[in-house]
């Protein structure tokens, strides 16, 4: 165990490194005269000043310097003030936002990881029971609803399905709302009234025990919700039945049966818990990618979240601050993905003895 | 053994237990049993013969698009404006500005004498009709250069790693695994909107953002394939010949080894179309009034809080889109149980 958890934390740096090398690698891609924005927030008005721009940061140096003054920044020889530098926490400066990625990073950040937090449940619970359920009913009724589902679910696009969802539950019933909060919460989050403990809104609302901001909240969040656990049900239900449908043939249920079982026993505690195994993968990399930043979802029902913004500042072609938050989707999705192998290995003995 | 006694005859039962009597078509003999099996599992199931005819409807909108909306100016992707209004307008409402011609079938099926907007205009009078006839070329364009270049780089790549092994075959694979760890839409994103100030709006940066991120798996199918078949008794028999290792690569392995990839491959031109939509609702890609689906979808972005009135600028193109990529995954979702390796040798 210890074994493969160290072998697994070794390929961190190495992860670290390829995922910043692709990234500066398009950043090459630019004239060094647009990467100069990197190190400088207003964009000066003559080429003199630009020339001695690109002379100060080394952007003509070659790729391996640049890619460590990148990594490390400069340290400005007349201020000793250090400039640049994802190392030290410095992504640049997005002129579309008109503040520090790093501040895009700690607003947005909260935003995606509540919407992440609130999905989870619903997405894994009935993708799962739906699953078992056609399984257990191989050929029957439910299971062709739910083979049929699962063709349908994965073909519709995010997006229509998310204009669709809008278009019923909000410009047509107007139950829930686009956005993240209403006008009279913002006001309650800004002037301090409502504390925030965790910068989690609804999370926030339950500790400050103010149930009308949380439901707020719940009626801004419940239409991303939906659209992404539509979307995930889909695979789930295939990687369930699937995986159901193995074990159910195996020779320990058949025992099982044999024993004289009652049929829900078999498949609640005998076949269910063994059939789980992929499932905990496909739900390892579904949580990770939710935490990743969903970007059309969010961008659909312009949820503030990190996907909102890399969508944003992509269609203003604001490049600083699109890599930066690269950078950090990349190093968060690293280490999720880090997180996940490791409980893998506690749960699946053959995986860390492999 | 002659001719004449390969095939069993009547009264010699032995023989005909052990001789298949089954007539083998001049398909099974060009492209072999196996690769026969996976074809013929293409038409088994209804779910892929509906699949088939999405695909095929498509394909017809596709190549009789000029007769189906006859194109209007110089660019025929580009969508017809009927003025500058910015409000959309409803289907069948009539056409004024910009009126194409009226082709042979639209007085019988339509009952109209003059073009109407079939399906409504989208913000800025871009008539969602043309948008979707001629969208339809566009996703097929950006599925097969997509499809094909990930496949040329995925089977290059994965077959050297496979053939070579050790360090080689280390290294590529590692860097595959870098790759897969990125979010594919966010990564194709990024990249098309960094490309795009140097090549101009464009079908490009998107297509070239997608081709750089969306190799990896075919790499990773083929080095399988390739790694079960190198050890096979003619590539040593190619070996002891002589054979340089690039000749015994792509003349002797890849010809055995690819038919899996370029299935699977041809079925993934439903994700790349929807990858490709996904990227031009963000706003990235085509300049504003090209036919493509993803683009008339994103202006109902525009339009969230009147989405009821304005119901046809998602429904329609909305619908199309889905619709073909359900055609691509009915007939994929046949080709995973044919290609399961379990699964190898039965029907």
């Amino acid at each position: 165990m210890t074994n493969y958890i160290i072998r697994r934390l070794l390929l961190v740096p190495i992860l670290l490194i390829g995922v910043t090398l692709i990234i500066f690698g398009m950043l090459q891609l630019l004239g060094p005269v647009e990467r100069s924005a990197l190190y400088v927030r207003d964009f000066p008005k003559n080429e003199k000043q630009i020339d001695g721009l690109i002379k100060k940061y080394g952007l003509d140096k070659s790729f391996f310097e640049q890619y460590w003054r990148w990594l490390n920044g400069v340290i400005d020889p007349v201020t000793g003030k250090r400039d640049g530098g994802i190392l030290h926490g410095d992504f640049g400066y997005s002129r579309t936002a008109s503040q520090p990625v790093v501040d895009i990073v700690k607003e947005r950040f909260p935003n995606t990881v509540d919407l992440a937090l609130w999905t989870v449940y619903p997405m894994l619970s009935v993708g799962i029971w739906l699953g078992v359920k056609a399984a257990v009913n191989q050929n029957k009724f439910v299971d062709q609803a739910a083979r049929i589902y699962s063709i349908i679910g994965t073909s519709f696009p995010t997006f229509v399905f998310g204009l669709l969802i809008l278009m019923l539950l909000y410009a047509k019933a107007g139950w829930f709302y686009p956005g993240k909060m209403s006008d009279w919460v913002s006001k309650l989050v800004f002037s301090g009234q409502l504390k925030q403990y965790t910068h989690l809104l609804s999370i926030d609302a339950l500790l400050n025990l103010r149930f009308d901001v949380f439901w707020d909240a719940m009626r801004h969040m419940i239409m991303p919700i939906i659209t992404l656990s539509y979307i995930n049900w889909a695979t789930f239900v295939r990687v369930t039945r699937s995986s159901m449908l193995e074990t159910l043939r195996q020779d320990y249920v058949v025992t099982a049966r044999a024993k004289g079982l009652k049929e829900n026993d078999v498949i609640n505690h005998h076949a269910r818990p063994n059939a789980m195994l992929p499932v905990v993968t496909m739900a390892g990399s579904s949580i990770v990618s939710l935490l990743g930043g969903v970007v059309i979802t969010e961008t659909v029902f312009n949820y503030p979240g990190i996907g909102k913004a890399a969508a944003d500042a992509a269609a203003n072609l604001d490049v600083v601050t699109i890599l930066g938050l690269a950078i950090f989707t990349g190093t968060i999705l690293i280490l999720s993905n880090l997180i996940v192998d490791v409980i893998y290995a506690f749960i699946d003995p053959r995986v860390r003895l492999a | 053994m002659t001719e004449n006694n390969t095939n069993p005859t009547g009264d010699n039962r032995l023989l005909a237990e052990t001789h298949s009597t089954r007539k083998i078509g001049w398909l099974e003999r060009t492209v072999g049993p196996d690769n026969y099996r996976i074809l013929k599992g293409l038409v088994k199931t209804p779910a892929s013969i509906i699949g088939m005819i999405f695909i095929a409807i498509f394909i017809l909108v596709a190549i009789f698009a000029p007769v189906i909306a006859p194109p209007v100016g110089n660019d025929p992707y580009k969508m017809p404006r009927d003025g500058f209004v910015g409000e959309p307008k409803d289907p069948g409402s009539p056409w004024k500005k910009n009126v194409p011609e009226i082709p042979f079938w639209y007085k019988s099926l339509t009952g109209n004498e003059d073009w109407v907007h079939l399906l409504g205009t989208a913000q800025g009078q871009y008539d969602i009709f043309y948008g979707i006839v001629w969208g339809t070329r566009t996703a097929f364009k950006t599925g097969f250069i997509v499809v094909l270049a990930t496949v040329l780089i995925g089977v290059v790549l994965g077959s050297i790693a496979a053939y070579y092994g050790g360090g080689v075959d280390n290294l590529i694979m590692r860097v595959t695994d870098i790759f897969m760890t990125l979010p594919y839409i966010m990564m194709a994103l990024i990249f098309s909107a960094v490309l795009t100030p140097i090549l101009g709006r464009s079908l490009l940066p998107p297509l070239i953002a997608m081709i750089a991120f969306g190799w990896m798996g075919y790499a990773r199918i083929i080095r399988s394939d390739i790694l079960s078949i190198k050890e096979r008794d003619y590539v040593l028999a190619a070996r002891a010949s002589g054979l340089k290792n690039g000749r015994i690569l792509f003349k002797h392995i890849l010809p055995n080894a690819i038919f899996p990839t370029l299935v699977l491959a041809s079925l993934g031109i439903g994700d790349v179309v929807l990858g490709f939509a996904a990227l031009s609702f963000l706003g990235i890609g085509t300049e504003v009034g090209y036919a493509d689906w993803g683009q008339i979808l994103s202006f109902a972005r525009n339009w969230i809080t009147s989405l009821d009135k304005y119901w046809y600028i998602v429904v329609y193109p909305g619908i199309t889109l889905t619709l073909f990529v359900m055609g691509w995954n009915l007939v994929g979702d046949a080709m995973r149980d044919v290609l399961d390796p379990r699964m190898r040798g039965k029907g």
